[in-house]
């Protein structure tokens, strides 16, 4: 069943039509996405071949959705159309929008959450700035390579791209059911929390890992609600350990500021809250592997 | 980025907030012409991008201009905690009689922007948090409703400013989120807001940070960059696109992804606590899709640091396949080679992920005594920080 994204899922690419939409529209079909469509109101009514299957182009989300019964949009346009966009697809409802377009202001990405939450956030809305959702064997919602792990039974959720593939390449004899980046930017639509929470509520899911890095307090409230609420073995990993302060380490979101963001007090929130905290992206790996084999 | 002061003094001018008279001088002949324009007794303020300045010698008063030359003179060239000082602003004084605090900033946690508000200024706010917190108000806005009119009054009572500057507070608290929107900060901070003998309400301080990701609607922003001394490596990367931050340590660091290059560079420290204490020399993100061009500048930038032994080049093919990877190794070589660089330092390389077979086989039939392949990430750091060790 996994989370948030199944067989089921079908899926549409916002930006379809431009160099990375339809780069990843081609790989997400050949992971076995049930892709239905995508949007561009300059070339609707048209349709884009890939490698043999025609999709349609749609005017809007609206209009997908009316048509393909889509309920899962990843999002692709450039950073200074990324606010209308996800404006656009929260206007239709759309259950799941996967944000991937990196570089988006942060006012922009501010404005769209705070829209979504005055309708009632019936959107999901994972990124921006991430490399989506993939349930290995059923479909692929955004860049994740699905290929280089198996299924299973271990939920992943990361801040960053890269650590997400070299985890879920570690444990690729274990498997996972969903793996979940939710990007490294200040302000993401889905956290930790949320990913954490439906993990813990999916029978598909035995474990966790949780991948979070330096900058803000995201791991710290995360490890509270895994104290509270989590009753699945979580292991956890957290890259930034010997990042200065006051210097941006690649995701926006990255940076420690003053006392707060540490790895080492990340560390000792997970530690505090029960999970296993690997030193290196190995050793959790192997941190997973016994609980799994234990299990 | 953050601003300096009289970058952001000049800001918050432009966004009609009462801001001090004044100009910004990077000589002492400067500081006299702004002195003599503005006749009157003057501050001299060392314009530098980290606190504690004052304590530092680093703000100066002037009774006249004569005066004004002699403190910019003193301060100007001044090194305050590592921070070499360019740039001095000058502008009037006032008479103080209270000192408030006002921002806004990005509240991640709640994915909101805050407002922070407190009659107890002029000092720590962070201090005053912890200890008074009933003295600080927070007050969340709402990133589509902003602050108007109402919503500034509602600041206003919840930080419980005097009645008698209430309308000024009101005015600026309006002014200032205009600001912080329209210049797409993530933080717009006034410590002190001070009221004057006078009565008036003035923004005696400014700092501001503005999101670089936002720069592609601001091309105004672009002439507020740090022209400074910045690491000459960092400034060489920069003009290459790289995003590279220099460190103090001998393992040079080229990675795809930033949260694998932050794990490379704790992964590498690790390993150099049994290698003679050996640390990461940089941060190097080469992103997604890593180029032979890409590679090759990413390798130059690194191999120039004169304090680097060692290089660890860790890729995880996700998107990226390996034997580009590879082969972008190996023509990077060529390239520095017909360059007329000569590379001298050892690389030790992992590959690991998509199309990882085929890149190992690429390294290997290439051959570079340089170059040792190293299939795990823990091993290939353990033998870069020995390298590194070793390279002495």
């Amino acid at each position: 069943m996994a989370i948030w994204l199944t067989k089921d899922s079908k899926v549409i690419v916002q930006g379809m039509t431009g160099s990375e939409g339809s780069k990843h529209t081609r790989r997400m079909l050949a992971a076995g996405t049930n892709v239905v469509g995508g949007t561009n109101p300059r070339k609707a009514g048209q349709t884009v071949d890939f490698d043999g299957r025609a999709l349609p182009v749609f005017a809007t989300v609206g209009d997908a959705m009316k048509e393909t019964g889509a309920d899962v949009t990843v999002i692709f346009v450039p950073p200074a159309f990324c606010r209308s966009a996800v404006m656009e697809a929260i206007d239709a409802e759309i259950p799941l929008a996967v944000v991937i377009t990196e570089g988006i202001p942060v006012h922009d990405t501010a404005a769209f959450w705070a829209y979504n939450a005055g309708k009632g956030g019936r959107t999901r809305i994972i990124g921006p700035n991430c490399p989506g959702v993939a349930s290995p064997g059923a479909s692929n919602a955004g860049i994740i390579p699905a290929d280089i792990t198996g299924v299973g039974r271990i939920g992943l959720v990361s801040k960053s791209g890269t650590l997400t593939y070299q985890m879920m390449y570690e444990l690729r004899d274990i498997g996972f059911s969903t793996c979940v980046g939710i990007g490294g930017d200040p302000v993401i639509g889905t956290t930790h929390i949320d990913a954490l929470a439906a993990f813990q509520d999916d029978p598909e899911t035995d474990a966790i890992v949780m991948i979070g890095e330096i900058g803000g307090d995201a791991e710290e409230r995360a490890a509270e609600f895994i104290g509270a609420n989590v009753t699945k073995p979580v292991v956890g990993y957290i890259a930034g350990f010997t990042a200065p302060p006051g210097k941006t380490m690649g995701h926006a979101g990255a940076i420690i500021s003053g006392s707060a963001g540490t790895a080492d007090a990340k560390k000792q929130a997970l530690e505090a809250a029960g999970v296993k905290v690997g030193k290196t992206p190995t050793e959790t790996a192997n941190l997973m592997r016994e609980i799994m084999r234990g299990a | 980025m953050d601003l300096y002061e009289y970058q952001g003094r000049e800001l918050f001018e432009r966004h009609g907030l009462p801001v001090l008279s004044g100009g910004v001088a990077e000589t002492p002949d400067e500081a006299r012409a702004i002195a003599e324009r503005l006749g009157d007794r003057v501050v001299v303020k060392a314009q530098v991008k980290v606190g504690g300045r004052g304590k530092a010698g680093g703000v100066k008063l002037a009774g006249d201009a004569d005066e004004a030359v002699a403190r910019t003179a003193d301060i100007l060239g001044m090194d305050i905690k590592g921070h070499p000082v360019h740039r001095v602003m000058v502008t009037v004084t006032v008479d103080i009689v209270e000192e408030y605090y006002l921002s806004y900033l990005l509240d991640r946690a709640n994915r909101t922007f805050l407002c922070i508000a407190s009659v107890a200024g002029g000092m720590d706010i962070e201090q005053v948090a912890a200890e008074t917190p009933e003295r600080v108000a927070k007050i969340a806005i709402d990133a589509n409703a902003g602050v108007d009119e109402a919503k500034a009054r509602e600041i206003v009572e919840a930080a419980k400013f005097p009645a008698d500057v209430a309308d000024q507070i009101a005015d600026i608290a309006v002014k200032l989120w205009r600001a912080f929107v329209a210049e797409d900060a993530t933080l717009v901070e006034v410590n002190p807001l001070a009221k004057t003998a006078g009565g008036r309400v003035l923004c005696l301080d400014a700092k501001v940070t503005l999101d670089d990701n936002a720069d592609f609607r601001h091309p105004d922003h672009e002439a507020m960059v740090d022209a400074g001394p910045v690491d000459p490596l960092e400034r060489a990367a920069k003009e290459k696109d790289l995003n590279y931050v220099k460190l103090d340590g001998e393992v040079g660091i080229i990675g795809n992804g930033a949260g694998l290059v932050m794990s490379t560079l704790d992964v590498v420290a690790y390993a150099g606590e049994r290698h003679g204490g050996v640390k990461p020399a940089n941060f190097l993100d080469i992103g997604g899709g890593a180029s032979a061009a890409v590679m090759a500048n990413g390798l130059e930038i690194v191999l120039s640091d004169p304090s680097v032994r060692s290089v660890f080049v860790n890729v995880f093919g996700g998107i990226t396949a390996c034997d580009e990877v590879a082969n972008g190794i190996v023509q990077a070589l060529a390239l520095l080679a017909d360059r007329g660089e000569t590379v001298t330092k050892p690389l030790v390389v992992r590959l690991d992920g998509n199309n990882a077979e085929a890149g190992r086989a690429i390294l290997d039939g290439a051959n570079n005594p340089l170059v040792q392949r190293v299939d795990t990430m823990d091993g290939a750091a353990e033998r870069a920080a020995e390298l590194a060790a070793a390279g002495e």
